[in-house]
């Protein structure tokens, strides 16, 4: 692991990133446009124009969260089917 | 019918029907569907992004936000924090200040828990959002949800794809009689009679996903709610006959020999 190299959990996985890097840094690492998506950082959601200040640190919990069909409940406690994918 | 708008916090409608996008085949299924359905007004969940395979598609690529209102949901959630949480993160995710409240109180029947829903409703109340709430068909619990301030109130048929259809029309039409803002059915239609029962019972609309998600062919079914939804909402304003228990002949007895 490199010197300047962080612990972040990213949606309940661990993951390794660059200290100093930012939620709007790892987006775009992770491919994730920022429309549509909302990012909860140790439990705060962030404001979408803060996500290129707000520097991620060792240990940190991001939530990245959007929209999948849904109506009845039922189907989201289902498998397979349902696990969205922010483009 | 082209005047007959369905008007919730300022926002028109053109159709009564409003529908889930759960549990469908792909999203290409889902997206005739809900144009086979004549919706509006469409929910989705709220759920983690897929971080570790990006390959996949976006429903809302299928559902333009331009031409749909897209109506969040806190399904799922069973206590106020969650559903509060999730609220505002699907505030944040960009949409609107819409929200459809569910605090569900059991696994089992997903019935509402209707003490943590006033609660919730209350916070988000304040918050500025727009708040639907899914209930039980309690009258009571119906006018609450109204003076804490939500637009509509949304209470159910009978458990949430359940299929049964409406359980309670007397508490329904209770609710409807007592209370002045939007009442939309939401969740145990089966059927289209189903749905145009629940119109003909004088609500303002319905909202449904597994009856035509779920049925064989969805996309008929979708074109078949679409006109129960029509025909229900045209049957009661027009006035049903009462009911008698005897024969009204129909043709006159004026002219027989």
């Amino acid at each position: 692991m490199m010197a300047d190299a962080i612990q972040i959990q990213v949606n309940g996985e661990q993951r390794g990133c660059q200290a100093g890097a930012t939620v709007g840094d790892l987006l775009r690492e992770l491919a994730i446009k920022t429309e549509r998506v909302a990012v909860e950082l140790n439990l705060e959601i962030l404001d979408r124009k803060d996500f290129d200040h707000r520097s991620l640190k060792q240990g940190d919990r991001v939530e990245v969260m959007s929209f999948i069909g849904g109506g009845a409940p039922a189907n989201v406690h289902g498998r397979g089917r349902g696990v969205v994918h922010a483009e | 019918m082209q005047n007959d708008r369905l008007i919730i916090a300022g926002r028109e409608f053109t159709s009564r029907l409003f529908v889930g996008t759960g549990k469908y085949k792909d999203f290409a299924e889902t997206k005739k569907a809900i144009e086979a359905s004549g919706a509006d007004v469409v929910t989705v969940a709220v759920r983690r992004v897929n971080i570790t395979d990006r390959s996949k598609e976006n429903l809302l690529d299928y559902l333009d936000p331009k031409k749909y209102t897209i109506l969040p949901n806190t399904a799922g959630c069973y206590n106020v924090e969650d559903a509060v949480r999730y609220a505002r993160l699907a505030r944040a995710a960009g949409v609107s200040d819409l929200i459809k409240l569910e605090v569900l109180g059991d696994e089992r029947t997903l019935f509402p828990d209707t003490v943590g829903l006033l609660e919730a409703a209350r916070i988000l109340v304040k918050e500025g959002f727009i708040v639907l709430p899914y209930t039980n068909d309690d009258p009571i619990v119906a006018q609450k949800l109204v003076d804490i301030g939500c637009p509509a109130v949304m209470p159910l048929a009978a458990p949430i794809g359940s299929g049964l259809g409406i359980r309670n029309p007397y508490n329904l039409k209770i609710i409807m009689e007592m209370i002045k803002v939007p009442i939309i059915v939401d969740a145990g239609v089966g059927t289209a009679s189903d749905a145009a029962l629940a119109m003909e019972l004088g609500a303002d609309a319905v909202l449904m996903n597994t009856a035509i998600a779920g049925a064989q062919d969805p996309i008929a079914m979708a074109e078949a709610m679409k006109y129960a939804v029509q025909a229900g909402r045209l049957a009661y304003k027009a006035g049903r006959i009462p009911r008698k228990s005897y024969a009204t002949a129909s043709s006159p007895i004026e002219g027989m020999l």
